[in-house]
């Protein structure tokens, strides 16, 4: 697959001095530029048909609902895009996203530790289990399906053990301004998925580490032999979304009210990173992806989700919907590429 | 002899290396003057990529000193001896095919205004730099797949010879290039001779390309250096004949060993 173009290192403004275009010209050249434009005209489009199939689409608290089902797929999968473009996978972030309020509960009402304290060492300890990920996979040469699919189960065996199986309420030390600011309020999920990806695509793409993940996941020999040190990124990448996935749990759990060891589904909430991301145009041959197609490729599955619940059709066909979603984007990824190849060469 | 400085950029004793039952280099003795570019020829698993790996801090080897500008070093890393001047065109040019053609010329030592890149500055310098190499590219801002082969090679060595290396360590250059990209890299080295303070080990196959630009040649076959002459003294005709010795040689051996195998005609000689 080494025709998928990679968008996030051309995202550089136009050098100064060159002539401008007319505006048609400039935005088909955007689109071809940037994949992130075609995924935004798509979640755009969506928006403004179920807006007008159903007056209920842009009430607030409807867009509330859509905020708060974008949000901890758009930050799980801002980590994950880092995976892909690797050439990794993360399948155990699910897990992570189930596991880590569990830990904050257990550290605050069985440890007596402080809440934001406890927070910050059930993110650790996510983070911790992204190191096992990314150390298995670089040092024993496990393939990363094969890796996370065992921390995934071991760690969805954990959760259930730990809280035999049923939920445990959200701490009482947990004031209502902590409540607030990881969740329990209309925006704070919004809030925290703006700012999680603003800062991972400034990551990917204006970076050195960006860089040499791209560097990493385009020619693996190369950026080893240029001196990059592959398996540091590789590891810092898995333990960045993990991370990611423990503070997503933390956030929904806040929103639900409750600590489920249900929470993201066993697989689910990853599946719907990894579809996200590539809906988005990220490649899983790794050396090319987005954090931003990818929050807009979670923001059209909200959208899809939510709207079809909307104007009453049954929320089965979903699932055909996504697939469907996932093949097109994959296929027209692959054939923009090769366009603006043959367009620019 | 071991620390005298005198003139060598790089010398190497008695370095060894194996690859679990496999022998690469048995006792590799090689020197490299300042300025010199020295031709490293060989047939296919003499070890001369080992070498090359080994002098660029990729491989570590098991016996043997490394003598950098007359001191000794122990090469930890590719990063290492890049501290050292020392940069290598791998065969493979290590380029990243998604990455522009200045972050490729900049890979692993970026320009950064901490934390972002200074990407308007690296991109400024790659033009300026593959202009003065006269290495012509549509534009720096290109995927470094979108070109060619000779491109591609221009660009590989270009960005070692950017990076102010002192040694440089031509990995097969000329494979798989065409007479017009071949005489674009032989040209990049004869610049880089005519400022003298570059010193330059090419591994090649064609014995006719390397003899224009090298001052010496030494061939390595079974892991050690058994030719050693300055190309004044020697041809094309000889140096093949060296290496097809050789597989005669082995050949006669192989014959002795199984007599039955020779169905084919032998070669004249």
């Amino acid at each position: 697959m080494s025709d998928t173009v990679d968008v996030a290192a051309r995202v550089e403004p136009a050098p100064a001095g060159r002539p401008s275009r007319g505006l048609p010209r400039r935005v088909g050249e955007a689109f071809l530029r940037r994949r992130e434009a075609s995924v935004l005209v798509v979640a755009v489009a969506l928006g403004v048909y179920f807006a007008s199939a159903s007056p209920a689409f842009l009430t607030q608290p409807n867009l509330v609902n859509i905020a708060q089902a974008t949000a901890p797929v758009a930050i799980i999968a801002a980590g994950m895009v880092l995976v892909l473009v690797n050439g990794e996978i993360d399948l155990s972030v699910a897990a992570v996203f189930a596991l880590a309020p569990f830990n904050m509960h257990y550290l605050v009402d069985y440890y007596h530790v402080p809440i934001l304290l406890a927070i910050v060492l059930a993110l650790a300890i996510s983070a911790l289990i992204g190191f096992v990920n990314g150390f298995i996979t670089v040092f024993f040469r496990v393939p990363s399906f094969v890796t996370t699919l065992g921390t995934a189960n071991i760690v969805i065996g954990i959760v259930l053990v730990t809280s035999h199986a049923y939920p445990a309420p959200i701490p009482d030390a947990a004031t209502e301004t902590i409540r607030h600011w990881f969740g329990d309020s209309d925006w704070a999920h919004l809030t925290w998925c703006l700012l999680i990806v603003a800062c991972f695509h400034v990551l990917l793409t204006r970076t050195r580490w960006g860089l040499h993940t791209i560097a990493v996941g385009g020619n693996p020999l190369g950026a080893t032999e240029s001196g990059i040190r592959a398996g540091r990124i590789k590891i810092g990448n898995f333990m960045m979304v993990a991370t990611l996935g423990g503070f997503a749990g933390i956030l929904d759990a806040f929103r639900i009210n409750t600590i489920d060891p249900n929470l993201g589904g066993g697989f689910g909430i990853m599946f719907t990173a990894v579809s996200a991301a590539v809906i988005g145009g990220t490649a899983l041959a790794g050396g090319s992806g987005t954090v931003i197609g990818a929050a807009l490729g979670a923001l059209v599955l909200a959208e899809l989700q939510d709207g079809m619940n909307l104007i009453g059709i049954s929320a089965n066909p979903y699932f055909i919907i996504l697939g469907v979603a996932i093949l097109v984007s994959m296929i027209a990824n692959v054939y923009l590429s090769r366009l603006r190849r043959a367009g620019r060469a | 002899m071991a620390g005298d400085g005198g003139g060598d950029a790089l010398r190497v004793e008695h370095v060894a290396k194996r690859f679990g039952g496999v022998t690469a280099l048995r006792d590799v003795n090689l020197r490299l003057d300042r300025g010199e570019v020295l031709g490293l020829i060989g047939d296919n698993g003499a070890g001369k990529s080992t070498l090359i790996k080994i002098l660029c801090g990729f491989h570590q080897p098991d016996a043997g000193s490394i003598f950098v500008g007359g001191e000794e070093v122990v090469l930890r890393s590719v990063d290492h001896a890049r501290t050292l001047g020392i940069d290598t065109v791998y065969q493979d040019l290590a380029l990243v095919n998604e990455l522009s053609v200045y972050h490729n010329m900049f890979l692993n030592r970026e320009l950064v205004r901490w934390p972002l890149l200074s990407n308007r500055r690296m991109r400024r310098l790659a033009r300026e730099h593959l202009e003065d190499m006269g290495v012509n590219i549509p534009s720096v801002d290109d995927e470094v797949a979108k070109l060619s082969g000779g491109q591609r090679q221009a660009i590989a060595v270009a960005r070692s010879v950017y990076s102010d290396a002192k040694i440089l360590l031509l990995d097969e250059p000329l494979a798989a290039m065409g007479a017009k990209e071949g005489a674009l890299i032989l040209d990049l080295v004869r610049d880089l001779k005519a400022r003298g303070d570059v010193s330059v080990i090419i591994i090649a196959h064609n014995y006719g390309q390397i003899l224009e630009v090298c001052d010496r040649i030494n061939l390595l076959q079974h892991g050690e250096i058994t030719f050693d002459k300055p190309t004044s003294q020697t041809s094309v005709q000889e140096l093949t004949d060296l290496v097809v010795a050789e597989y005669r040689a082995a050949r006669t051996q192989k014959l002795r060993a199984d007599p039955g195998m020779d169905a084919r005609p032998t070669p004249r000689g």
